[in-house]
């Protein structure tokens, strides 16, 4: 029963706040996004399923606001500022990330390393 | 006596071992030696060893007898190990016998066979003309007129019986291309069912007509047209049987050559086995390269050699343990260390770099000598009137610059024995008369081609025997194995039945070839 509890994967989640930084005319958050509904699942390197349509963070720059918030590489952004994003398209995603006026968002995500901590935890 | 036994055979030697000089003895053993040297393209003989024999050896017994009990029988005795000079001779006695036999018994056979078909068929076929005729002979003042329906009928039996006559002609009047060892089951079968028929019409005629002498003559030519339709339908179903059944492919046939393990596959329908063995042969002339026993040598050798090594004697007395002989054996060669891979592979890169060498020479050769030629155009002969030449004479001037180079090239690949002077003359003023370039006169000896190519008395394959566990005019079944023998080689014959195929069918509609783009984008925020 520990197992069936384990492989639901919207338990372990993290609340990340980014502060947009201000460069020239934009506000940047620094990290990329891949996927989306509209997209190819099975080219995503960091799902662990290959039909998850979700949005994951594919780059993080160094340095940049979404690094320092402590965002990773390959988390799978479920929710921004309250709007879900596990089924949006690509474009969707984009839009609701880089709203002009917004200076914070608040992402919740989840990923795959935050998973397995929980699980070794609750087996020992 | 011995110097008239001195042939190939050296089972001669053996009549000099008297046991009284030994003058005898050593002029036997040189005469062993000379013709074994004339066998230059005979496969090896193993060496049998041999001791000088101060008693006698076989078949004298008697003298044995009377020297009573020998204590030195072991070391006197001389061992045949392998492969002796008794075989040898044996194959030549039976080959000798086998020429002899090319007589007159089998042909007797096969010209009975075809006496009596064509007694039955000239019978058949002036039976009808025989129903009409004989009414009109015997009794015509009897017989009832009967004006154009009989006239018509005569049209038609006279025409029925032209198609027949060109259609028994084209069907039957075939040369016999062989000689099969049982009878055509099928043909027998026509021929009896043939001959029932008439004879079942003649009595018939005979009972009712004849005797009656019956009037009603149209009635009688309806009988005589009955018959001639009756016999073209019994045409029709010799067509059938005969060339139409075995038409449609049903198994496959591998065809081994034991020798060299030659392979192909060919396509059967329901044959008998002796006739699936005659399209074998007939294709084997054709496909199979020609059996060459100075390829042979190189294996054999090496299986003497093998052989030599060890050798088990059973010096404990009679109990005969041929496994645990052979078993001893087996582990014994399997401890040796065995370098004869190693020479297999070497001596072949060897051989095969030679072959190519003088290949390359070969064909330098033939190119040149053949550039010297050229063909004369008309207009030109009236200007070169005394180098005119015919292509016999061309080729004579020729051949001498290639003659070294292709020479060298046949020895090294063991074809010297199947292309003589003549031959190559003759080839090489064909190709001149033909055009040919260098590359299509040298097609020819290159490679080894097929049997059909060469000279009828270096084919060694002309008398063949079927050799079947089954009767051989029964049919071809899924796994009939039968070997076609003759007297240096044999092809094994495997049959396999062509497997039962489902097909099914998937319509795909034109309309549903449709088609997504997939993405993977990237977007930075």
């Amino acid at each position: 029963s520990q197992h069936s509890a384990i492989s639901s994967f919207s338990f372990f989640q993290q609340r990340i706040e980014i502060h947009k930084l201000r460069q020239g005319d934009n506000l940047i958050l620094g990290f990329s996004i891949g996927g989306g509904i509209d997209q190819d699942p099975t080219q995503n390197p960091f799902s662990e399923d290959k039909t998850d349509k979700g949005i994951y963070v594919t780059r993080v720059t160094e340095g940049g606001p979404a690094e320092v918030a402590g965002l990773q590489i390959g988390d799978k952004i479920m929710q921004v500022n309250g709007w879900d994003m596990t089924m949006v398209t690509h474009d969707q995603a984009r839009k609701r990330l880089t709203k002009r006026n917004e200076e914070v968002v608040r992402l919740l995500v989840t990923r795959q390393s935050l998973q397995k901590a929980v699980q070794q935890s609750m087996m020992s | 006596m011995s110097a008239a036994m001195d042939t190939e055979s050296t089972y001669s030697g053996y009549s000099h071992y008297s046991g009284h000089s030994k003058k005898a003895h050593r002029q036997g053993r040189d005469r062993h030696k000379s013709p074994r040297s004339k066998d230059g393209s005979r496969s090896e003989k193993s060496v049998t060893i041999q001791t000088p024999p101060a008693e006698p050896l076989l078949g004298n017994d008697a003298s044995r007898a009377e020297e009573g009990q020998d204590d030195n029988w072991g070391e006197t005795t001389t061992a045949i190990t392998g492969t002796s000079e008794h075989s040898i001779s044996q194959e030549d006695i039976a080959r000798i016998s086998k020429d002899l036999e090319d007589s007159v018994g089998l042909d007797c056979k096969r010209y009975l066979g075809l006496t009596v078909a064509a007694v039955l068929g000239l019978l058949v076929f002036l039976t009808p003309i025989a129903f009409i005729l004989l009414p009109q002979i015997l009794w015509r003042d009897d017989l009832e007129p009967c004006g154009t329906v009989c006239e018509g009928l005569f049209i038609s039996v006279a025409f029925k019986l032209l198609i027949l006559l060109i259609g028994t002609w084209a069907l039957f009047f075939r040369q016999p291309k062989a000689d099969i060892p049982r009878v055509f089951v099928f043909r027998a079968l026509l021929l009896v069912l043939i001959f029932l028929f008439v004879f079942s019409y003649w009595l018939f005629y005979g009972v009712r007509i004849l005797d009656s002498k019956d009037t009603n003559y149209q009635g009688i030519v309806q009988y005589a047209v009955s018959l001639v339709d009756a016999l073209l339908f019994i045409h029709y179903l010799a067509i059938v049987l005969l060339e139409l059944r075995q038409l449609q492919p049903m198994f496959t046939v591998k065809v081994v050559r034991s020798t060299d393990g030659e392979s192909r596959y060919y396509s059967l329908g329901h044959l008998s086995i002796q006739r699936a063995a005659l399209v074998v042969l007939e294709n084997y002339y054709r496909d199979f390269t020609v059996y060459n026993p100075a390829l042979l040598t190189a294996s054999k050798s090496r299986a003497a050699k093998h052989m030599a090594g060890l050798k088990v004697y059973n010096v404990d007395g009679p109990g005969n343990n041929a496994s645990g002989q052979s078993r001893a054996m087996i582990a014994a060669a399997a401890r040796r260390r065995d370098s004869s891979h190693n020479e297999l592979y070497y001596e072949e890169a060897d051989h095969e770099r030679r072959v190519k060498k003088r290949r390359a020479r070969l064909v330098v050769a033939v190119e040149e000598a053949f550039t010297h030629i050229k063909r004369l155009q008309a207009e030109e002969q009236q200007k070169a009137p005394g180098e005119m030449m015919d292509p016999r004479e061309a080729a004579q001037a020729i051949f001498p610059s290639m003659a070294r180079a292709l020479q060298k090239y046949l020895r090294t690949t063991r074809q010297q024995q199947y292309h003589s002077m003549e031959s190559i003359l003759q080839h090489l003023s064909f190709c001149i008369t033909n055009n040919m370039t260098p590359k299509a006169f040298l097609e020819r000896y290159l490679n080894p081609g097929p049997t059909l190519q060469y000279d009828r008395d270096r084919w060694f394959s002309k008398q063949w025997t079927l050799v079947s566990e089954e009767a051989v005019t029964s049919g071809l079944q899924d796994g009939t194995v039968f070997v076609l023998k003759c007297l240096d080689f044999s092809l094994v014959v495997n049959v396999k039945k062509i497997p039962f195929i489902k097909l099914s069918e998937e319509f795909i509609d034109p309309k549903s070839h449709k088609f997504v783009l997939r993405l993977q984008s990237e977007t930075s925020v």
